[in-house]
Parts: structure tokens; sequence; C-alpha cells
């Protein structure tokens, strides 16, 4: 078996096994946990749906924190776009999900996800170097850095196979769906499962202080 | 002793100018990147030179490699060398048939032991009675052809890496030649079929310089298996704007657009179609509108559908998938459930 069998076969398929269970595992491991309603009458009438609101309202810093934070808020935001768009709209991307799906849309033109791969392993780099620099802010711990290296290698990975530089295009291909491999298998039980949990962390929050009356 | 007839004598028979034979000889060494000059140095020794001994084995094959080296319409300076050098043992072409058969091989083998090259085509079963000559098993012809041989080139994906016959569930239990042979020099030339013009350029540097070209980690020649066919597609520009022919006969394959979704395998696929092309240099699979089939690497027919583009994952569908959610959802509720009764517990316990 070469090592591109291996890993367009079961290594993608076993770390996707993983990452389905492993995201259900920890969605309802955490949400079946959760308290009942808060039964002390609600300071604000309105407190569910500012709760949902907050949702979107974090989104974005508030105002008194822009000028502090506007570097990694724009730099994350150029990060996270740019890789969606790489992992939902380049063919060969397209063609993996429908070959799992059978659903498919139009993808972008090639130059057009090697600058969007560009892009996204840029800022991810922009953002690893202000996490170094400012060590008191980040209080970063080894999980940290070995995510950045599992969400960057993918990227790199890809790239290279992409534009057919660096190894044979055999190898470097294999290697992708290797480090993607990886990533699948590691979201779940990483920080990475904030994918998920930023929406029931924001609302939770928003909900809390909607009932306490706290202006959000 | 009869005159030997030497290869230059052959070409002349057949008419071939000198000039063509110059011409092909220029374009062998530059394929083989050999130096310049040696073309006309390859020349004057390939015309110069007798018939060599070749032994050539057909196993489990479908003669297509033959085929592709003599049928082309005009006589070529490939199957004119083709048949120069194949006339002690061949299955397919020799006269000879039966008992007398099998003698001019084994006299073959006597008299130019250390020296005769053997070629084979077709893989070889393990499971021995599934492919037999006049009684004697591949495998046991094999080895004994090999035994004093100067070298194997095996001609095809089948002898080169088992091919067809060993596509699952490989009924035979058939394996390439260099599963058995591990003494001597092997070639692999391979191709469902071969470029003509790499196995007589493997052949032509043998005769004439008396080595075997660089081989790649796969066994085959450098010269001609160095190059991906997808960073030599004429396509290729369509590949990256993004324009995909979707189905074989819409407007993006009229107007010859890139093969990628419809299964064209050349971004894994290395051998000289693109820039040598078939038939004389006419034209190659993706130029008359089929995607590559990759059929000059190991396993090339268990690589998934020869219409599921190479980015597809190959492991089936999505049950399992389906069936790890369930399992995940399951282990995950009743991981919670069970913390939650220990807290209950843990409540009462502090209470009481
Ligand atoms: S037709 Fe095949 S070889 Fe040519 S550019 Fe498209 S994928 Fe590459
Ligand atoms: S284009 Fe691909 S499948 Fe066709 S002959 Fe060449 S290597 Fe084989």
């Amino acid at each position: 078996m070469s090592l591109l069998e291996f890993a367009r076969g079961p290594a993608i398929h076993a770390s996707l096994i993983i990452l389905v269970a492993g995201i259900f595992l920890r969605l309802l491991g955490v949400l079946v946990l959760t308290r009942g309603a808060d039964l002390s009458r609600p300071r604000d009438a309105f407190g569910n749906f500012k709760g949902y609101r907050t949702v979107f309202s974090r989104a974005w810093p508030s105002s008194e924190f822009t000028t502090t934070t506007i570097y990694q808020t724009v730099m994350a935001y150029v990060f996270h776009i740019s890789t969606l768009l790489v992992v939902v709209a380049i063919v060969p991307h397209i063609e993996f999900i429908t070959s799992l799906t059978g659903l498919s849309w139009p993808g972008l033109p090639n130059f057009i996800g090697v600058a969007l791969g560009t892009i996204a392993l840029a800022s991810l780099i922009a953002l690893i170097l202000r996490r170094l620099s400012n060590p008191a802010v980040y209080n970063s711990t080894l999980g940290d850095y070995v995510t950045w290296i599992i969400v960057a290698l993918p990227l790199l990975t890809g790239l290279m196979a992409f534009a057919h530089v660096g190894l044979r295009y055999e190898t470097m291909l294999a290697l992708h769906i290797l480090s993607a491999a990886l990533l699948f298998a590691y979201m779940p039980f990483s920080k990475l499962m904030h994918a998920f949990w930023f929406i029931f962390s924001r609302a939770q929050s928003g909900l809390a202080y909607a009932h306490k009356g706290v202006r959000i | 002793m009869a005159y030997e007839a030497t290869f230059g004598d052959v070409l002349r028979s057949q008419g071939v100018s000198r000039r063509a034979f110059l011409k092909f000889c220029s374009t062998t060494a530059s394929l083989l990147a050999l130096p310049a000059g040696t073309a006309t140095a390859m020349a004057e020794a390939l015309s110069e030179t007798r018939r060599p001994s070749v032994i050539w084995l057909s196993f489990q094959e479908c003669t297509g490699c033959t085929e592709a080296l003599t049928r082309s319409h005009a006589p070529t300076i490939e199957n004119l060398m083709f048949n120069f050098i194949s006339l002690d043992y061949h299955h397919t072409l020799q006269a000879a048939a039966g008992e007398a058969a099998e003698h001019a091989r084994e006299e073959a083998e006597r008299e130019n032991a250390g020296k005769y090259l053997v070629l084979v085509d077709g893989s070889v079963p393990m499971l021995e009675y599934c492919s037999t000559v006049a009684g004697i098993s591949n495998k046991a012809m094999l080895e004994d052809a090999c035994t004093n041989a100067a070298a194997v080139i095996n001609i095809g994906t089948c002898s080169a890496y088992g091919g067809i016959p060993v596509a699952k569930p490989n009924p035979t239990q058939a394996v390439p030649v260099g599963h058995i042979i591990k003494d001597k020099p092997i070639v692999n030339v391979p191709g469902c079929p071969p470029m003509p013009l790499a196995i007589t350029g493997v052949i032509a540097q043998y005769l004439t310089l008396g080595k075997l070209p660089e081989l790649d980690h796969l066994g085959r020649p450098v010269a001609f298996f160095g190059e991906n066919i997808h960073d030599r597609c004429y396509r290729r520009p369509f590949y990256d704007r993004g324009q995909f022919a979707e189905t074989f006969d819409d407007e993006g394959a009229r107007k010859g657009w890139c093969l990628y979704k419809l299964g064209c395998k050349a971004p894994v696929t290395y051998n000289a179609c693109a820039h040598l092309k078939w038939n004389n240099g006419v034209s190659f699979p993706i130029q008359s509108g089929h995607g590559c089939l990759g059929c000059s690497e190991p396993g090339f027919w268990d690589m998934g559908g020869v219409y599921e583009s190479v980015a597809t994952g190959k492991f089936g569908d999505g049950t399992r998938l389906g069936a790890a959610a369930l399992a995940g959802a399951a282990l995950g509720a009743g991981a919670a459930v069970l913390a939650r009764r220990k807290k209950a517990h843990v409540h009462e316990e502090d209470a009481g």
C-alpha cells in the first residue's frame, strides 16, 4: 500500500470517524450536563432574546477594546475566513466532499485558492508571532503550540501540493491528507472545539447577564 | 557459419533511410539525456549490432504490450528493432511451436549464458496451475530463464507491478516479476501498454552502451518516467483557471477544458505520454478527450473508479461515519448522565 493509498483510504476514514464521534461525544457530554433554568424572575424580560443576540454581538470586541485588540481581531478574521474558503471552495476539496455526501457546488479558480491558502498561513503566522511576543497576555500552554502546528500543517502541505512544489505530487498530497487526518482526529479533544462551543458559550453568557439585568 | 544480419542490414532491407535512422537515434539519445554526439555513435553501434539474444516471456497478459509495439501502421524503427531482437523466443511471434519452441529457448539460454536479456510481459501467478506454457508454470519458467540472464526488462505494468491480474481480488495470487527475481538488474517499463519508444529506448541504450538506464524509486527509467503528466499537460492552464469539463459532452469538454473532475489520474502519474505522445506523436489519451488512467503506476487498477477524481476518499460510503455519530452521542450523553448522578449523590451526602 502506497502512502497515498493509506492516506486517502484508512487514515482519512479513521480520522473522520474519530472526528464525528468525538464532536457528538463532546457536545452531548457537556450539553446534557447543563443546569436547569434559573428560577428567579429575570430582571430583563427580553433576556433570552438578548442572550441569542450576544452570539453575534460578541463577534467584534466592544468599542473600549477596539484599539488594543485590533491586530488579533483582524488577523483572526482574515485567518478564519480564508481558511473556511479554502476548505469548502477549492475544487479538490469539493470533489472530496462530493464523494462523501453527494453534494456539490462550483469551486474557485486554483490561483485564488493558492492566494487564499497563502493568506491563511500568513495570518496564522502573524497570530503566533503576537502570542510569542506577549507571553504574559496569552499565558500559553504546550497544547496551544501543538494546536497551532496541527492547524498550520494542512495549510502548508496543501499549498505545496496544490502548487506542485516540494516533494513529488503524490507524496505531498498524501502528506496533506495525513495532516488533515491528524487535524480531524485532534479537533474534538482540543481548543479547536471552539468551532462549536463559541455559540453555546456566548449564548450562555448573554443569557446569564441578561437575566441579571446587566447591560450587554 | 551463416552470415547473421546486423540491425543496419534489417533497416536497409526495409527501406529505412539513414536520415530517418539518425533521427531515431538522436531522439532516443536526447530522451535518455545522453551527451551530444552520442546519437551518431549510437547509430554506428546499433547498425553494426548483430542480433542480441532476447527471450521474451509472456505470462498473465493480454498481448496489448506486444500489439502496441508491432501494430503501428508504418514499419517504424521501433517495431523493426523489436522484430530484430525478439527472434529467439516470443510466445506470440515466433514461428516455432510446441517442443521446438521450448528447445529454442533452452538453446538460446545456454549459448548466450550471462549475455541475454529476458523481457517479460504479464504477471506471474503464485497459484502456479493458473498459467502454464508447455506444461511449465510461469514461475518455474521465469526462474529458469533468469538464471543466466544479464538483466530483466519488464514490459508493461503487469510484469512490472502486477497490473490488472493483481487487481482485487487477485484470484490467481499474481505477483510482479520483481517479487520472484531478486538477484538480477530489473528495469520496469510500465504502461498499459507501455510507450514503444520507452521500450526501444531502454533496449537501444543497452545494445549500444552496454548499460541500463538510470531508474527511479519504482525501477522505471527516469528518462521516460521522470515527469508528471499533469505537469506536462497542455490542458493545465484550464486546471489552473478552474475550468473543468463536467461530462464528456458538455461545453467544457468541447472546448478542451481540464479533465480532473472526470477522473484524470495524471496528477499522480509519471509517464511520457504528454510530451512524446502515441502513434508517432499524433496524440495521447488526454488530447483525445479522456482522462489518464494512471496506467504506469503500481496498483492503478485499484486506485478507485476510472471516473473518480484524484481527490476522492477511498473508503466506500459514509455508513461508518453515521454509526460513529450515534456511538459518540450515546457515549457523551451516557457520560454526562453518570456525572449528573454522581453530582446529585454528592449533594445528597452533603445535605444528609
Ligand atoms: S487533463 Fe489531467 S493532466 Fe491535464 S491538466 Fe487536467 S488533471 Fe492535469
Ligand atoms: S495517459 Fe495515463 S493511462 Fe493513458 S497511456 Fe498515458 S499513463 Fe497510461
